[in-house]
């Protein structure tokens, strides 16, 4: 069946055939072309259209409004039958020399805590899910059991977990305080002090987080031959050996895919810190995102123009990341 | 990670087994590939144990506080074992919208989890099969879209919203959850895609279907596993989404679980008993469904993560 498609018996398929059919020429080829592109162009226009009206559009407008000086007070809005239209106004680039030059003293203080908690989780989500793949990868008993529980973490809705984390990290009375505390440990404010917060914020993500990279990883272990394994191993690699230089390139692909991802979640990772500590938490804790969010949601007047300015800068910043990470993983696949 | 760097070591010391395997006392017998000595597999079978211990902790101390009927038992939870009751279910499936905001919750993510796979999955294999111009910028703008930060969108799409009417009603949700989720499904979905032999396409076209009904009737059969992990994703994230979904939905009785239990938090202040026993009953759908898929999900999730 497959042969008839391939080019040579292409025509002799065609020439048997009933109808004669265009010659082929640049006319034909044109026409193929646009029909294969016709469908292709169908199937994804309710993308196209989704993202377009809901992502690109409010973007753009989200751009316009960190241009102004938008809050709840001067955004027009309908009041019963009377319409108040707009009254903010264009301020160009003020919201941006305002937030980077460090004037509302929240940027830089949230942008260093955003950069370490997105490094920390995304190290300790990969550590963790890469030793817990290794582990599952085994022969074992129980092995389709122990993945059910360890996947399980990311069955539970996040707003679940992070009530479930609040009972146990409570100051008062918490069973991990208690425990603590038992055992004659000292027993740290969870919630309520910033440098605490930040570990606990770190410790819960963590534990959303894992199960996602350790079920990537797992698979990507799996696809890798195990003949690769034993020619190392008759080549005398020592198990070190082995995992750097047969494992790690197996899973490059897939970790260079879930590394980007992971960062560009935990770098948005909006629930979990905005449940653990509250909309009204102490802003320490509190990163780029959710502070937008703050801004724009959590206080009154919402600073509408501030808040999009912040989603402006995050946004720009990942795509920085983004395409930097991608140039950083073309080089590194060649100089291989 | 130190268990799992000695334990190859076992093999590797195994394999001067050229000489032909003797009978050995049982204890010390020559290892074969792939066996391990009974200390390593302890060690494993701990470290497994522990990271299971603590993947499963938070969710079984939810279930057990829930479980105590007064409302201060979550500091003294070793009394509950003698007074354990299911008042608190009873409370919150009687006397609160929990089950009006259940409905509201599974229209949502049921439907994001339809259309949103569906969508995502043609316009994976658009992708993976066509070469039309435009497919790598494609690819880009789903990336990018995963980094949106909720705040910039938020206004934009609440006026948005609110011009066409669709404020307070499931098809906000839906279709604000479909751009999450569509992006990052249709990547899975081609990379899920690319590992379907072309071959199948063609024949498909040989036998006389149309682009359709090739994508249709053959190859969306053929990606179950990959849809099943698509429809995983999707589903919780419409589940648990809350920022959206507190902004938008705006009489009560079209709250999802996770906007009502925000407000619970701040109606009933405190009721940890009757929030532990809430949690619990939201759950169990995520739970049902992630046990119908996760035979699916180890290959689903890395045809996609491996070769995007």
């Amino acid at each position: 069946m497959t042969v008839a498609v391939e080019g040579g018996s292409d025509k002799t398929q065609r020439g048997a055939g009933p109808r004669p059919g265009p010659r082929p020429g640049p006319i034909s080829r044109f026409r193929q072309s646009y029909n294969r592109n016709w469908y292709a162009w169908a199937m994804v226009a309710p993308v196209v259209a989704v993202i377009g009206a809901l992502v690109l559009y409010p973007l753009a407008r989200g751009i316009y409004l960190s241009l102004t000086d938008a809050n709840s007070s001067n955004v027009g809005k309908t009041i019963g039958v009377n319409e108040i239209p707009d009254s903010f106004s264009w301020v160009g680039f003020d919201n941006y020399t305002e937030i980077l030059s460090g004037g509302d003293h929240q940027f830089w203080p949230h942008f260093t805590w955003t950069i370490v908690w997105t490094v920390v989780c995304v190290a300790l989500h990969y550590g963790i899910g890469m030793s817990l793949a290794l582990l599952l990868n085994r022969k074992l008993r129980g092995r389709t059991f122990y993945r059910m529980v360890l996947i399980l973490p990311w069955a539970v809705p996040t707003f679940v977990t992070v009530f479930a984390w609040r009972l146990i990290l409570a100051d008062d009375g918490g069973i991990l305080n208690m425990a603590l505390e038992w055992a004659h440990l000292p027993t740290p404010p969870w919630l309520s002090e910033p440098f605490w917060q930040r570990i606990a914020a770190i410790t819960v993500n963590t534990w959303v987080g894992v199960p996602f990279m350790m079920v990537s990883l797992l698979g990507g272990l799996q696809s890798i031959p195990s003949e690769q394994y034993e020619a190392a191993e008759v080549d005398g690699a020592t198990p070190w050996q082995r995992f750097r230089h047969v494992t790690l390139p197996g899973l490059r692909s897939v970790s260079s895919t879930v590394v980007l991802l992971g960062t560009i979640w935990t770098f948005n990772q909006f629930v979990v810190i905005f449940l653990l500590f509250g909309a009204t938490g102490a802003p320490e804790a509190q990163i780029l995102v959710t502070w937008a969010y703050r801004l724009g949601f959590g206080q009154d007047p919402r600073d509408y123009a501030g808040s999009a300015a912040y989603g402006v800068i995050i946004l720009s910043m990942l795509i920085v990341f983004a395409s930097f990470y991608r140039r950083w993983l073309a080089r590194n696949e060649k100089a291989v | 990670m130190s268990t799992t760097a000695d334990l190859p070591v076992a093999g590797a010391a195994a394999e001067p087994a050229a000489v032909p395997p003797r009978k050995r006392p049982a204890g010390k017998r020559q290892l074969k590939r792939g066996e391990r000595p009974r200390s390593a597999s302890v060690l494993i079978h701990g470290a497994l144990i522990t990271a299971s211990f603590v993947a499963a902790f938070p969710i079984g101390w939810i279930a057990w506080i829930s479980l105590g009927p007064d409302k201060t038992d979550y500091l003294h939870p070793g009394d509950i074992a003698d007074k354990i009751s299911f008042e608190n279910y009873t409370t919150v499936l009687n006397d609160t919208e929990f089950l009006q905001w259940f409905v509201n919750s599974l229209i949502v993510a049921l439907g994001t989890c339809l259309l949103g796979v569906f969508i995502a999955a043609s316009s994976g294999y658009a992708v993976s099969r066509m070469r039309f111009p435009g497919h790598r910028q494609l690819m880009w703008t789903f990336l990018v879209t995963q980094m949106f930060p909720v705040a910039i969108l938020m206004v934009p799409l609440y006026n948005i919203l609110a011009d066409m009417g669709l404020l307070d009603t499931y098809w906000a949700l839906i279709l604000v959850y479909c751009t999450t989720a569509i992006p990052y499904c249709a990547w899975l979905l081609k990379g899920y895609f690319d590992t379907i032999p072309q071959e199948i396409d063609e024949a498909g076209r040989i036998d006389g279907l149309s682009p359709f009904g090739t994508f249709y009737r053959l190859i969306l059969p053929l990606a179950r596993p990959g849809l099943a992990v698509a429809a995983f994703y999707t589903f919780l994230t419409a589940w648990a989404e809350v920022a959206y979904a507190s902004v938008f939905m705006l009489s009560e009785e079209k709250y999802t679980l996770a906007v009502g239990l925000t407000s619970f938090i701040s109606q009933h202040d405190t009721q940890w008993d009757l929030m532990a026993a809430t949690s619990v009953l939201i759950a169990i759908p995520a739970a049902l469904f992630f046990y119908l898929v996760q035979r699916h999900l180890v290959t689903g999730l890395t045809a996609g993560a491996a070769k995007s």
